[in-house]
């Protein structure tokens, strides 16, 4: 250091584990040069709560408990992943029925999942005011899952071989309504409020922008990848549920090329109106379906058989993938689980070096992640 | 008798210091709710959560106050007099009717905009004082937001006081014509939005961000100290919308009964300029701390020339 120069220190800065933008206890350590980011360190691991062990010691029907909670905003996504392998492995047939409406509750699930996000990141920039229009709308949808499945977050609705249960009387019409509302308040609140307005464009544009190659050596997925324009997208290239059967204009995959956090949020709002489509296409199909089981009936003990598949599914974060090894047990020997959150959550070390203080938040927020996703 | 009114006077100053900003923080409440789909307080009082504010201050005084250990203990403590006190000296020169005023001086705006700025230096010895990383980066843009946006809401004022040929508030609103709207309109603008600037009201809230560092220079007050600093931040609305209402708006000039009911239209500007400062907290979200600068010297400075030249080529032409 030149004589005369200004002695200048490091500081370095914990944000979290508890830190209002954190959303549960991540915990960012952070070195600055004044309000610049030198180095990012994500320190994981506070919710880690072993659910992959414990997978080996829960039966089919209780795994599902677990794998409820790790991402508690997709909970039926979940819930997924893991009847789908163990109906690979055991070579069961599903009733078209509960296909379809797997694939409507899916689709309901990702809207509640992406409005969370789209009233939280918003929050994080200084906008108050969005979350409490996407609570009431997830309101709206919640109230219609409740009422099918009885769970508010954690449905527990998915069974081996289908679903716990068929529709109530005359809940297609309360949830076409609801879907109509969401579609139409989304659109003019949060979408009006939030995506054309000046000061959000100017804190998100070219603000962290994750390129194609980065996202794809880290592994991320979801709509933080197809917004660096990485078109990867389980539903449609590697079709489950009924995705296959559904018409190209009906199930339409959102990507942008820029990489910034504007566009993951468009991403993550384009999505929503994707879904609500999906799910009113769904419900047009059920409605047209013949009255039949909604599962099929199991044995009193599920037991895999030997053997190991891998079921994916496309979570409404990223990829959500289980990978179950069985040895003819009443439990898996292994269920391997990733998460999308944990991947995406990664690449911060990548991003936040170099930026602002301020736009550390910006960055934080917008990779739309769930701490029990990162830490399982 | 001229001390008998002198306290009376003063003491007048003082309710208002001590009730505007109230019914200021209540309609926050209110408005702000129903313009997020939700009620608000509702509760306290009985009547639509009436006494919601007065529940606060209750609250408020009960608590501890904690002196974190290792801050720089006076200077913590005196801190929120420090950002509060201004605005309530502010408040004296401000004329509620034609003549009205608890003192009258002839620098009244070269007064206002000089004592108003102290406000900052509290908040700065908050943030310094508070042995907390936070505190320390909020008093940073908060004294870097200030330097900022002083020279805007100078300039803006120069101008309507170039206008009105006064430095005396009361002179000003005397001057003021409605034609003042168009002549002045840039200048109004620019002094509302640096007011907004300087009392770190959202869109321009970098200094307290909550979602990035805490609450800022605040972060580790607690109890009537923390008290303190919101009353500052409501009385500092007020202060501000009524600035704004004097120089730019007629200040007490209505439609009738000027000398009489003078205050009355200057409470409904100064609340109707309130509710635009809750308004825009409502709807937009933060600026980054370059992007705040940004709009002060490329936005702001530039305008407010460009109107003080405006007002000083139509003086000197009509003079």
């Amino acid at each position: 250091m030149a004589t005369g120069d200004l002695a200048t220190a490091d500081m370095v800065l914990n944000i979290g584990p508890q830190h209002p933008a954190t959303h549960g206890v991540l915990r960012l350590a952070l070195t600055l040069d004044g309000e610049r980011i030198v180095r990012a360190d994500p320190v994981i691991g506070y919710m880690h709560r072993g659910a992959e062990k414990l997978f080996e010691v829960r039966d089919y029907r209780q795994i599902l408990v677990l794998t409820n909670r790790h991402d508690w905003l997709s909970s039926f996504g979940n819930e997924l992943g893991v009847v789908l392998a163990v109906e690979r492995m055991l070579g069961m047939e599903v009733p078209v029925r509960a296909v379809w409406l797997r694939t409507l509750l899916a689709e309901l699930n990702r809207v509640l999942n992406h409005l969370m996000f789209l009233g939280s990141y918003p929050i994080e920039l200084g906008a108050i005011t969005p979350i409490f229009y996407a609570f009431r709308e997830r309101e709206e949808i919640q109230a219609v899952m409740e009422e099918i499945s009885g769970g508010r977050m954690h449905y527990m609705f998915n069974r081996v071989g289908g679903l716990k249960e068929d529709m109530p009387a005359g809940w297609p019409d309360r949830a076409r309504a609801a879907v109509r509302r969401v579609r139409v308040r989304v659109r003019d609140d949060i979408d009006a409020l939030v995506r054309g307005n000046e000061i959000f464009r100017a804190r998100t544009r070219g603000v962290g922008v994750l390129s194609r190659e980065l996202a794809e050596a880290f592994g991320v997925s979801g709509p933080i990848a197809r917004a660096s324009g990485l078109d990867v997208d389980l539903r449609r290239d590697e079709p489950y549920l009924a995705y296959a059967d559904l018409p190209a204009d009906v199930l339409r995959v959102v990507t942008r090329t820029e990489g910034d956090c504007l566009a993951r949020f468009e991403c993550l709002l384009d999505q929503v109106y994707v879904s609500l489509d999906i799910a009113e296409h769904c419900l047009d199909v059920l409605d047209s379906l013949p009255v039949g089981p909604i599962n099929v009936r199991l044995p009193k003990v599920v037991k895999a058989p030997e053997g190991e598949t891998y079921a994916w599914t496309e979570n409404p974060l990223g990829i959500n993938g289980y990978y179950l090894v069985s040895r003819g047990e009443k439990t898996p020997w292994r269920l391997k689980l990733r998460t999308a959150s944990f991947n995406n959550v990664q690449v911060l070390a990548e991003l936040l070096p170099g930026e602002l203080l301020a736009d550390m938040v910006a960055i934080l927020g917008s990779m739309f992640f769930v701490v029990g996703d990162v830490d399982k | 008798m001229i001390a008998l009114e002198v306290v009376a006077k003063l003491l007048g100053c003082l309710l208002v210091f001590l009730t505007v900003p109230l019914l200021v923080g209540q309609m926050e409440h209110k408005a702000m709710a129903h313009m997020q789909s939700r009620l608000g307080p509702m509760y306290a009082g009985g009547f639509h959560g009436w006494a919601q504010l007065v529940a606060d201050g209750v609250k408020f005084a009960q608590k501890e106050s904690v002196v974190p250990a290792r801050a720089d203990r006076r200077v913590f403590e005196l801190a929120p007099a420090v950002a509060l006190l201004p605005y309530l000296f502010v408040l004296i020169t401000i004329p509620v009717g034609p003549g009205q005023t608890a003192r009258d001086l002839s620098v009244g705006v070269f007064f206002a905009l000089a004592v108003v700025s102290v406000g900052v230096i509290g908040v700065l010895m908050a943030g310094w004082s508070s042995a907390n990383k936070y505190s320390l980066l909020g008093g940073m843009r908060a004294g870097a937001q200030l330097m900022a946006y002083e020279l805007p809401l100078v300039l803006a004022a120069a101008s309507a006081a170039m206008a009105a040929g006064t430095l005396s508030l009361d002179g000003i609103v005397h001057a003021w014509r409605w034609w003042w709207l168009p002549y002045q309109g840039i200048a109004a603008v620019v002094f509302f939005v640096a007011a907004l600037a300087e009392l770190r009201r959202p869109p321009f809230d970098m200094p307290v961000a909550d979602s990035e560092i805490v609450f800022g220079p605040f972060t580790e007050y607690t109890g009537l100290r923390f008290a303190l600093f919101l009353l500052a931040e409501y009385g500092g609305i007020v202060v501000f919308s009524a600035l704004t209402a004097v120089l730019f708006l007629g200040g007490w000039k209505g439609p009738f009964f000027e000398a009489q009911l003078g205050w009355l239209w200057l409470l409904l500007k100064t609340m109707a300029l309130s509710f635009v400062v809750i308004w825009l907290r409502v709807t937009y979200p933060r600026l980054r701390a370059d992007q705040l600068q940004k709009l002060a010297w490329v936005g702001l400075v530039p305008l407010a020339l460009a109107q003080i030249a405006l007002t000083g080529v139509v003086r000197v032409t009509t003079s």
